[in-house]
Parts: C-alpha cells; sequence; structure tokens
C-alpha cells in the first residue's frame, strides 16, 4: 500500500506537471483539491485518465471523483480495490 | 473623441526585449529560426500557476505584464489580442494524442489550452478582469485587428485603458511544416540577408509584444495611435498610392512622415511589396526589424514596438535602418506590414 | 431605444436546413438533426450522435463551383456556402461597390484537414497544399474570395461565443461609419480534434441532448455556419433595402473564473446581459423571447439558467429555449445560427420549442418553452458564451 501510495504521488506530478513539487511534499491525508495543493476539476478529469490508463479503472461520471480524490490515501484505497490491471 | 497613446510596452522576442529596448541587436545570418530569448518566468508566476501554460501563453502574461507595469495601470477596460496560429503547441500536443493513440487515453489539459483565446483569458483570470475581452486570428493582421478594435472603443469614449498584445508561437513540427509548405527557408540554406534576398520563403520566429493603450498622455507615452487599416488583397502596383489615401484620410501627405517602418522578411516572392512602398518614400528614413525579431504572424507588433520606441528615443538604431536618410526629429511614422502578398496593414503613431 | 443596424441578409448551413427556409421548416416542425455521423471516422460513432451536415465536402466543392486543385477545409468550404447565400439574399451584386468588410469566426479553423494529413503531408506532396489552411485567417480569406471581397477582412476566435462577437464588432464598425456594409457571421466543421476534446471533458452526452433539464448529461457537438448582412441606415435609404430587423443591443464581459467552466451564480452572463440592455436602451422586461445559450451540460445551463434569474429577479422571465437540442452545439457558429434564428423569430412571431425537456431543474423554477408558441416579437435575446469565461449577448429587435 505504502508502495502505491508512493507510485501515485509520483504519478500525480508528472501527469499534472506539477514542477517543483516532490512526493515527499505531498502527505496521504492532505487534500489534494481546494485548500490542499490546490488542484481543481481539470486536474480531476486527468486523474480520471490516470485510472483507466494505468490501473483499468473506467469512470463515466466526474462527480464519482470527488470522493476517491479526496486524498492520497482515498485514492490508493479505491485503487488497491478497483484496479484491473 | 478621445486620443489613444501607447504608454506601455512588454515584449518577449528572439532579442533581449524583456530588460528593455535593446541598444544592440543580436544577429544571426546562418539560421533559419531564431530562437526565443526566455525571460525568467518564474520571476511571474509559481510553477503551480503554470503547470498548464504553454511557451505562448507564458509569453503572453510576461509581456502584458512588462506593460501594465510601465504604464502604471492594473484596471482594464479591455483586453484584446491577435495571434496567427494561436496556441499551437497544445494544439499539436493534443492532435498528435489523438492520431498516436487512436482517440484513447486522452486528457483534457491541452484541448483546454488550444484554445486561440487562453492568452487573453488567462490575464482575465490572473486579474480578475470582467471587461470585454476579444480574440482575433487573421495571419498577419491579427494583432492590427486588435487595434482597430481598440482604436474604434477610444474613438467612442467607451474605454480608457486597453491591454492589446500580439501572441505566436512555435513548434518542432510546425516548423516542419513550415520548411516543407516553402514558408521556412531551408535548413543550411544561409547565410540569409533579409534586405535584398534573392531566395524565396523566410526566418522565423515567435515572440508576444503587449501595448498598455490609454486616452490621457503620461510621462510614460511613447506615442499617440492615430490610425490603422487592414486590406485583404491588395495588387502591388497599388501600394503606394494605397498609403498615400491612407495618409490623406489623416489629413497628410508622405512629406509629413519622418520614417517609414517596413516587414521586410527577406521573401524575394513578396518583398517586393515592400520594394513598391519604399520607392514611393525614398527620401524619407526607412526602418527594418524582421531580421532580428524573425518572421511570424504577429511580428508586426514587434514592429509598432520598435517604432514607438524611434520616436520616443528619437533615433533610429543603426542596425535597423535600410537607407541612410535622417531626420532631425521624428513626429509622425508610418508603418506597413504583409504576409505572403496578403492581409495588408498601414499602421499610423506620431508625437 | 437604440435604432440599431440593420440587417439586409442572411445565409445558413446547418444540420437542420441548407438553407434559411429549410431551417425554418425545421424549426416550426421539431425536427431535430442529431445523428450518427456519415461523414467522419471516429471509434467513437457508435456511441455519441452530432448536428452534422450530410453533404460532403465534395457536394459542397461542386455547388460551390470551385476548381479540382482548390485547398478549401470543410470550415472553410461551409463559410463560403453561407456566405454566398447571405450576400445574394442582400441582393448585392457589386460587392466592392461600397466600403464592405468580412467579419468571420471559427473556433479551430481548418482543423478538420490538418488532422486528416498530419503525418501525411511528409509523404504525399499533393496534400501540401493544405499546410497554408490551417489557421483561421485562411478561413476568411478563403470566403472572401468566394464573395468578391477586397477590404476589411478579419476573423474572431473567442471559442463558442465567437460568431456573437463578429456579430458585435460589425455593428460597432456600421456605427462609427468606418465601414457602410459588413458580412459578419462564423463557421465551424465537426473535427475530431474537438469531439475528442469535448469528450475529454466529459461533457457530451450518448442521447439527444436536453438543454435545461435536470437530468441533462451534456451536448451534442455540431457543425455550421451561417452570415448575416448588416448595411448602415444611408444604404438601406438610397437603395430602397428590405431590412429583416436589427442588431440593436450587444455587450461581451469576461467571467474571469475558470479556463472551461462558468461561475456559480454566472456573472459574466449576468454582465453582458446587462452591459447589453444599457447599448439597446431597453429593460429586461422588453424582451419577447431569449434564446438561450443552453448546450445542455450541467455547468452551462445551471449558471446562465442562474445569470438570467438574476437578471429577472422579482419579473417574469420572457418565453426561453436553447435550440442546441436541434443543431447540436456548432461552436464558433452557434451565434451565428442563432442570430438567424432570432431574426426569423421576429419575422415569423415564433418561440421555437425547447426540445427533448421533461423535468425541470432542482436549482431554479425555470421551465423552458416545449411547445411552438406563435405571438408578436419585437425583441430577441441571444446568448453565447465560450471558453476562457467569455460570455456574450446580443439583442435583435423588429425594424
Amino acid at each position: 500500500m505504502e508502495a502505491l501510495k508512493q507510485e501515485l504521488k509520483e504519478k500525480i506530478i508528472a501527469v499534472l506537471n506539477l514542477e517543483d513539487v516532490q512526493p515527499s511534499d505531498i502527505s496521504n491525508t492532505d487534500a489534494l483539491f481546494g485548500d490542499g495543493l490546490g488542484l481543481d476539476s481539470i486536474d480531476a478529469l486527468e486523474l480520471i485518465v490516470l485510472l483507466d490508463k494505468d490501473y483499468g479503472i473506467k469512470l463515466t461520471d466526474p462527480k464519482e471523483g470527488k470522493n476517491i480524490f479526496q486524498s492520497i490515501d482515498t485514492m490508493a484505497a479505491y485503487v488497491e480495490a478497483n484496479r484491473t490491471k | 473623441m478621445a486620443k489613444t497613446y501607447i504608454n506601455g510596452i512588454g515584449c518577449v522576442s528572439a532579442q533581449a526585449t524583456v530588460d528593455g529596448f535593446p541598444s544592440e541587436f543580436a544577429l544571426d545570418e546562418n539560421t533559419n529560426f531564431l530562437e526565443l530569448v526566455k525571460p525568467e518566468y518564474k520571476d511571474y508566476f509559481s510553477p503551480i500557476a503554470s503547470r498548464r501554460m504553454a511557451k505562448g501563453v507564458k509569453n503572453g502574461i510576461v509581456a502584458s505584464t512588462l506593460a501594465m507595469k510601465e504604464a502604471g495601470i492594473e484596471n482594464l477596460d479591455a483586453i484584446i489580442t491577435g495571434t496567427g496560429m494561436g496556441c499551437i503547441e497544445d494544439s499539436d500536443k493534443f492532435l498528435k494524442a489523438i492520431i498516436d493513440n487512436n482517440e484513447q487515453f486522452l486528457t483534457p489539459t491541452s484541448f483546454i489550452q488550444s484554445t486561440h483565446n487562453t492568452v487573453a483569458s488567462t490575464i482575465a483570470i490572473n486579474l480578475g478582469c470582467k471587461a470585454y475581452n476579444f480574440t482575433y486570428v487573421n495571419g498577419a493582421v491579427s494583432f492590427e485587428s486588435a487595434l482597430v478594435d481598440a482604436k474604434l472603443q477610444f474613438d467612442a469614449d467607451e474605454v480608457s485603458n486597453v491591454l492589446v498584445g500580439g501572441i505566436d508561437e512555435m513548434t518542432e513540427y510546425t516548423k516542419s511544416l513550415f520548411k516543407l509548405a516553402g514558408f521556412i527557408k531551408p535548413d543550411e540554406s544561409g547565410p540569409h540577408k533579409i534586405l535584398g534576398s534573392h531566395t524565396k520563403a523566410t526566418v522565423f520566429s515567435e515572440g508576444a509584444t503587449f501595448f498598455m493603450l490609454s486616452d490621457t498622455k503620461t510621462e510614460s507615452t511613447y506615442a499617440e495611435l492615430v490610425d490603422i487599416e487592414t486590406i485583404n488583397k491588395l495588387e502591388l502596383s497599388k501600394v503606394g498610392h494605397k498609403a498615400i489615401e491612407f495618409l490623406k484620410a489623416n489629413n497628410l501627405t508622405q512629406h509629413d512622415i519622418d520614417a517609414v517602418v517596413l516587414g521586410f522578411d527577406g521573401d524575394v516572392e513578396f518583398d517586393e511589396y515592400y520594394k513598391e512602398l519604399a520607392r514611393e518614400f525614398a527620401f524619407t528614413p526607412q526602418v527594418y526589424y524582421k531580421h532580428v525579431s524573425g518572421e511570424y504572424n504577429t511580428a508586426s507588433a514587434f514592429g509598432l514596438y520598435v517604432g514607438s520606441n524611434v520616436l520616443k528615443n528619437q533615433e533610429i538604431p543603426q542596425q535597423l535602418k535600410v537607407n541612410e536618410v535622417e531626420k532631425p526629429s521624428y513626429h509622425k511614422i508610418l508603418l506597413y506590414n504583409q504576409y505572403r502578398g496578403i492581409d495588408h496593414s498601414f499602421t499610423l503613431i506620431s508625437i | 431605444m437604440n435604432k440599431g443596424v440593420a440587417i439586409t441578409g442572411m445565409g445558413i448551413i446547418s444540420a437542420i436546413g441548407n438553407d434559411v427556409e429549410e431551417n425554418f421548416r425545421s424549426l416550426i416542425n421539431s425536427e431535430k438533426g442529431i445523428s450518427k455521423t456519415d461523414n467522419i471516422p471516429t471509434i467513437h460513432k457508435d456511441e455519441i450522435m452530432f448536428g452534422e451536415i450530410k453533404k460532403s465536402n465534395e457536394d459542397l466543392i461542386a455547388e460551390l463551383g470551385l476548381p479540382a486543385d482548390n485547398n478549401f477545409t470543410r470550415t472553410a468550404l461551409l463559410g463560403a456556402f453561407a456566405a454566398k447565400q447571405a450576400v445574394e439574399d442582400a441582393g448585392i451584386r457589386d460587392i466592392n461597390e461600397y466600403k464592405t468588410g468580412l467579419i468571420n469566426s471559427t473556433s479551430v479553423g481548418g482543423m478538420d484537414t490538418t488532422e486528416k494529413h498530419y503525418y501525411e503531408y511528409f509523404e504525399n506532396p499533393e496534400t501540401v497544399k493544405f499546410i497554408a489552411s490551417h489557421d483561421g485567417g485562411d478561413v476568411s480569406q478563403k470566403i472572401s474570395e468566394v464573395i468578391g471581397l477586397e477590404g476589411f477582412v478579419t476573423t474572431i476566435s473567442t471559442a463558442c461565443s465567437s460568431a456573437a462577437n463578429a456579430i458585435m464588432l460589425g455593428a460597432r464598425m456600421i456605427k462609427a461609419g468606418k465601414l457602410d456594409r459588413v458580412i459578419v457571421g462564423g463557421t465551424d466543421g465537426l473535427a475530431k480534434f474537438t469531439i475528442n476534446g469535448f469528450k475529454t471533458l466529459m461533457i457530451l452526452t450518448d442521447s439527444y441532448n436536453t438543454p435545461f433539464d435536470n437530468d441533462r448529461k451534456g451536448l451534442n457537438l455540431g457543425e455550421a455556419a451561417a452570415f448575416l448582412v448588416l448595411e448602415s441606415d444611408e444604404i438601406v435609404e438610397r437603395e430602397g433595402k428590405k431590412v429583416l430587423a436589427r442588431v440593436s443591443g450587444y455587450a461581451n464581459a469576461n467571467d474571469a473564473y475558470h479556463q472551461t467552466a462558468s461561475s456559480e451564480n454566472g456573472e459574466g452572463a449576468f454582465l453582458a446581459m446587462q452591459k447589453a440592455f444599457k447599448v439597446a436602451d431597453l429593460d429586461p422586461t422588453q424582451i419577447d423571447y431569449i434564446n438561450m445559450h443552453g448546450t445542455a451540460t450541467p455547468n452551462n445551463d445551471l449558471s446562465e439558467g442562474r445569470a438570467v434569474a438574476r437578471i429577472y429577479e422579482g419579473k417574469n422571465v420572457p418565453y426561453f429555449s436553447s435550440t442546441k437540442a436541434f443543431t447540436g452545439h456548432t461552436l464558433a457558429a452557434a451565434a451565428a445560427i442563432e442570430a438567424v434564428y432570432s431574426v426569423l423569430a421576429i419575422q415569423n412571431g415564433v418561440v421555437y420549442p425547447n426540445l427533448n425537456f421533461k423535468t425541470k431543474m432542482a436549482e431554479f423554477d425555470l421551465v423552458p418553452q416545449t411547445e411552438i408558441k406563435y405571438k408578436n416579437i419585437d425583441y430577441v435575446l441571444s446568448n453565447s458564451f465560450g471558453f476562457g469565461g467569455n460570455c456574450s449577448t446580443v439583442i435583435f429587435s423588429k425594424n
């Protein structure tokens, strides 16, 4: 699980082009959106594609992302439970 | 009817223009593409804020920030931009992804950012500016269309401060297409003389130039923007006549003009237009600039930057002179530009 | 009240018709033009539907009488087709007789062609001619060639509000005396680029779009072109021209909120409408019909609805509908085809039905007109909004 969390952090930084941000700057419990890392709805769409491409998880409604992408913890838990690859 | 003054300019180009009008321009006749002198972007925005910005957007933000700062203006009544090719970096990226991945696993960022009005809207979002916001995309008159629009609003006394800019960016792929189509001179075909060229096509580049236009003359004023006219098609033999007509509409003759700024770009096929106008203004100081800025659809904004600085400094830089004619002082300048024989523009500035 | 600028001609091609008459007939007969695609080789062709024009590029080339070696893109073909109609409809014989301009608009210009030949350019010399057809300016240059115009030609690209801004600039230039006559409008051909772009934003419906419905799922993309001819009152008088309607109000404002999403209370839309009323010198209650932007995305309809509700706070909201259920969202051309529909609404005294509506939105009490309604119409307000927070309103009035 810890490895998956580290992997997700690295992927988020790469996919969202977060220059100067290190995986260690993102805590597992911090909010990714809003006040935390400061991501927005477009970033959420990028993360939805990330789930599809790298873990074989298809979301059809962007609203589903809201709960899944709350933090690295929630995201890792969702990926662990639903991944098909 | 309010007058329109150029009170601030910001320019990102193949020259070190971010630091002010250069006293010496870098010349390189051996290349067919003049590389951009990149500003220190992090002085203008954080990496997080710029995570989705392509080069053109970044350059637009830098140039617009400089123009507003120089004029000391924070509140805008309109933001109007021109761009010939738009945000091609993101456009190329998204199109490549569509083709290479057969329409699968696509993400929205590059699509969103590929929209032509991305620069104008990013400036609006950053400033929280809810005013009029237009973007023109019409080849070599994209920037002039923005000027026409701004001038219309000053003339109607509807605005006090309008930010106007021209932005174009280049990508490796578009560069290769432009070479294939014969718009950029072939690799290794130099040295390229922009004046007196005997070869087709041009030396390209990219850049962003913004102007802060205001209805009030201030300490920072460069010049008054008097008039702009664009025309999509013009016969070679009629260029001189058209220029005289344009001046006449402003109650001027060619003898009132202290300098002409011409868009010579080293394409033997179409530089005839500039030569034709140069013959009409044989006894007037003539200026050229695309050997230092390179050609791109909004390079004429760099030309206006040069013209404005000639009026402000009362001096034509030696490296930009077409002829050796001089004037004791410079009051009125006519600018003329076209690209590949279409999209002609005449711009008149004065002090 | 502001007298406005005269409209003396119209031309249009959309998924619901190849000319003004055909479009009008489809509107009053509730015949939508949303279908599976025949022309676009996209892998999504079984999942989504489009407002596609069934004429092929070859059909359009033949009808325009273009030479075989032309390098028109679909966007340019559609634009030239509609602009030519508009010029004929206005009874113009010599286009350069007066100081005439063309203000065109497009979102992605010649992308429909670029995406076809992107890698092929290096292998097939016959395709190289299309490299010059990619940019928006080329589309307008092509249209001016077809109608023989030499003069002021420009192109606006502010995403889905583009054509409204073209109409606005045209009206302002006539008012200022800069032009005597101007052809204004927009064109956009369907492209895999925009189809996939909107798909990544997850705002395409898998069925027919349902504007202002509580369960709306998104938009159908469409393609279209339309142009209006605007003329000065001097020309109208001198030539005894028939005035179809007038452009009496217009405004553009920026939401300054987000690159693609509209703000929750529709601030940009509210400001655009408010400024347009001022230019037209009208009270909001004088509007007889609102042609909404109404793309049927969750975000647009909520934001636009809230803005309209704010404008009409404590007053009756006029009859309103979105015609996107007929045509799909035609991007830069949307405001141009809806300008034609607005003029037809005034001429014929008709409010078009908002098709596919079932359930009122939970957030407010706005219910669109769902059946065709005949009544006198003096003023129509038309909204168009685009990426980058670009919000535009145009008001049309009876002559």
